[in-house]
């Protein structure tokens, strides 16, 4: 299932460090078993996506890798997710931690009823990434400009970030997302609440990220992981079906479930 | 000539058939309607009639307390009678007896009866009132000065009218001789009605013509702020652990249930449980606020844990999710984001039930805030009544000078309700955000 880039697909690939590497795992909610022997590799400087039908357990993978599903009471997570090496469900990391490290964007845009400038400050705030008001300024403006939202938001960053278009607002959770310098970035389903020129524009920020962080997006639109991403990972009923080159999953899928949902019979 | 048969017209006649039915159902579903919007404005206008009818009656009986009659006297300071050596004791009452004696030369004010007769149309609070002037200044023995004093009840009733002068004598609480004199001093232009401001400073009386709420509003004021002390703090902490730190299990359960079982319990038993805990067990004073306040505080609790807990769980889990992705941690997200969101909620909560707490009658009642007591209390600890037990206590008292009293002190009560509930409404409007 891990094919290495074939020389078929017109992407260059280069081979990046594994940022992530999940062994086994397995995420209960109750007695349901939601996840199913998942191994995959995230790679770093890479946009990862994960396709599948709804209810298929894409972004309940997702959300194991910041340990979001801790804050489900019923949700169990089973296996081995490393992050550089690192177990992230050792006893001994903090999920605040991790989540520092691991920055999230989620399907509708919820940025805080505080200002932009508070939005964005708020996460180097909290984890003391900003000794000086000018320290903690730069980080907003740098952060605005990597989200590709400084120009609209410069001249109001005291304005609340509620009163944002929906794009611009979930350009501005972008833009706190990375202020606090995370190494990855999920995506849940970030598109979905946008319209198609809002869409573009994530997208085009998604192609920027790729050059600091690895970023892990889940999406029901199978053009945008086309579009986006360099791996893909089909999920179907809990199982991770097919992983590999983008260009490959959708031109030359290996499983037949990965072929019936791309051509749309499934889904 | 008339065509029969059923497929003529093929096309359009399915489409017929749904709308016919449709239009059937229709006029039975639109019926249905007007007379569920029939029901709720009837529902609607019975209450507004009721509310209608409850304050028409209370404002037509307790307009009268707001005046108060008060009669005008040129009081000379007998030296004889009052020495400055001798204050605050002296005879203010016969100085006062001789003042009205000049205005009546026709009764011999040697006979004690006939005298009796004429001082009683002065509130037995005018002594203390000619008192309290000369010891401010006792420069005033011996002068001539001008003294404004309430009359007593029945003359009150009388000048407003309550008193029917058509009645047989016999049957009325004031005799033909005295209504004659009473008249002769409103001749004389002595008799007024000002607006009746001692039923705001003074404490209650024994005389319905000097008694006020001052007492009531005191020890409602301590009694509310001891419950606000106590409840607020308390049951925004227990809501904020149970909603968002309390693990999910049977205890958790078992507390919810109490909870609300809690709010429901008759507040008469909350009274009980105070007075065996806090006055038999702790020792605390019997009548005082700060009792009181505990008291409510006991019913209050529930209240503002339940309307928390509420509040805490309409906060959108975006929010949540959105302060824990950027790393913060659990009580970052909860005091940080969660509750500031949900302070609206939270405060008008507590402000419904400190309104509950202010119109609570039975526990106080239990605890001795019944108590017939004529001076304001000066801290929370000393005896004082509240103003649902003042209430009850003027409904009970046979003078009728108290009847219009209770109405004016429930209005005063109501007053007080619609303000916090106003002020309810107004943080929530202020402080709700859209998100």
């Amino acid at each position: 299932m891990y094919d290495a880039p074939t020389p078929r697909h017109s992407d260059v690939q280069e081979t990046h460090e594994i940022k992530i590497a999940a062994r086994d795992v397995q995420v209960f909610y109750g007695s349901t078993h939601a996840i199913k022997d998942v191994d995959v590799d995230i790679e770093d400087k890479t946009v990862t996506a994960f396709i599948g039908p709804s209810g298929c357990g894409k972004s309940t993978f997702l959300r194991c890798l910041n340990r979001m599903n801790d804050t489900i009471d019923v949700a169990r997570v089973e296996g081995d997710i490393r992050l550089d090496g690192e177990d992230i469900y050792d006893p001994d990391i903090d999920p605040v931690q991790l989540r520092a490290r691991v920055g999230m964007v989620f399907q509708k845009p919820n940025p805080f009823p505080k200002s932009i400038y508070d939005n964005v400050a708020y996460g180097p705030k909290i984890h003391g990434l900003a000794t000086t008001k000018a320290d903690l300024d730069e980080i907003v403006e740098r952060s605005l400009r990597r989200a590709a939202l400084w120009d609209e938001a410069k001249d109001r960053l005291d304005a609340p970030g509620t009163g944002l278009s929906g794009g611009q607002q979930q350009r501005l959770c972008i833009a706190r997302a990375v202020a606090t310098e995370p190494e990855v970035l999920l995506m849940d389903e970030p598109c979905s609440a946008l319209d198609p020129i809002a869409t573009g524009q994530v997208e085009e920020l998604i192609e920027e990220l790729r050059r600091d962080y690895s970023v892990v997006i889940v999406t029901h639109s199978m053009q945008q992981a086309a579009r986006v991403s360099q791996k893909t990972a089909f999920f179907h009923l809990g199982n991770l079906v097919e992983y590999g080159e983008t260009g490959k999953i959708f031109t030359n899928p290996e499983d037949p479930r990965t072929e019936s949902y791309i051509t749309g019979r499934i889904g | 000539m008339t065509d029969t048969t059923p497929d003529s017209g093929a096309g359009p006649r399915p489409i017929n058939a749904t709308t016919d039915a449709v239009r059937k159902s229709l006029s039975r579903r639109n019926r249905k309607q007007l007379i569920l919007q029939g029901l709720g404005i009837a529902a609607i206008s019975f209450a507004m009639l009721m509310l209608v009818i409850l304050i028409g009656s209370l404002v037509s009986t307790g307009y009268q307390a707001f005046t108060q009659t008060h009669v005008e006297l040129e009081v000379y300071v007998d030296p004889d009678e009052i020495s400055e050596d001798n204050l605050p004791r002296g005879g203010f009452r016969d100085v006062l007896s001789d003042s009205m004696g000049q205005y009546f030369p026709d009764v011999d004010m040697s006979d004690r009866v006939a005298a009796r007769e004429v001082s009683s149309i002065l509130s037995n609070g005018a002594q203390f009132t000619l008192r309290d002037r000369i010891v401010a200044d006792p420069s005033l023995i011996g002068e001539t000065i001008t003294l404004n004093v309430p009359v007593s009840d029945p003359y009150d009733q009388l000048a407003k009218g309550l008193v029917k002068r058509d009645t047989p004598e016999a049957n009325r609480r004031l005799d033909d001789a005295a209504i004659e004199r009473f008249d002769r001093l409103d001749e004389l232009g002595m008799v007024s009605k000002p607006l009746n401001t001692g039923l705001i400073t003074n404490a209650d009386s024994r005389f319905p013509e000097l008694a006020g709420l001052k007492g009531a509003l005191v020890g409602s004021f301590w009694a509310l702020l001891t419950c606000f002390l106590i409840s607020f703090p308390l049951g925004i902490g227990a809501a904020i652990y149970l909603e968002e730190f309390a693990p999910k299990n049977r205890v958790s359960d078992f507390i919810e249930v109490n909870i609300n079982n809690l709010a429901a319990v008759p507040s008469v038993v909350f009274g009980l449980l105070a007075l065996a805990v806090f006055i038999n067990w702790f020792g605390l004073p019997r009548s005082a606020p700060f009792v009181g306040g505990l008291t409510l505080a006991l019913m209050t609790l529930p209240t503002i844990i339940i309307a928390t807990r509420a509040a805490l769980k309409a906060v959108p889990p975006s929010i949540r999710e959105a302060a824990l992705g950027v790393g913060a941690s659990k009580h970052q997200v909860v005091f940080q984001h969660v509750l500031p969101l949900a302070m609206p909620g939270i405060l008008t909560g507590t402000i419904i039930g400190l309104a509950q707490a202010l119109g609570e009658t039975a526990p106080l009642l239990l605890i001795g805030m019944n108590a017939f007591i004529t001076s304001a209390p000066t801290s929370p600890f000393d005896s004082a009544t509240a103003l649902p037990t003042q209430i009850f206590i003027w409904a009970d008292s046979p003078e009728r000078g108290f009847v219009s009293r209770t109405s004016a002190a429930i209005l005063v009560l109501l007053t007080f309700l619609i303000f916090m509930n106003a002020i309810a409404i107004y943080l929530r409007n202020k402080f709700e955000r859209k998100w």
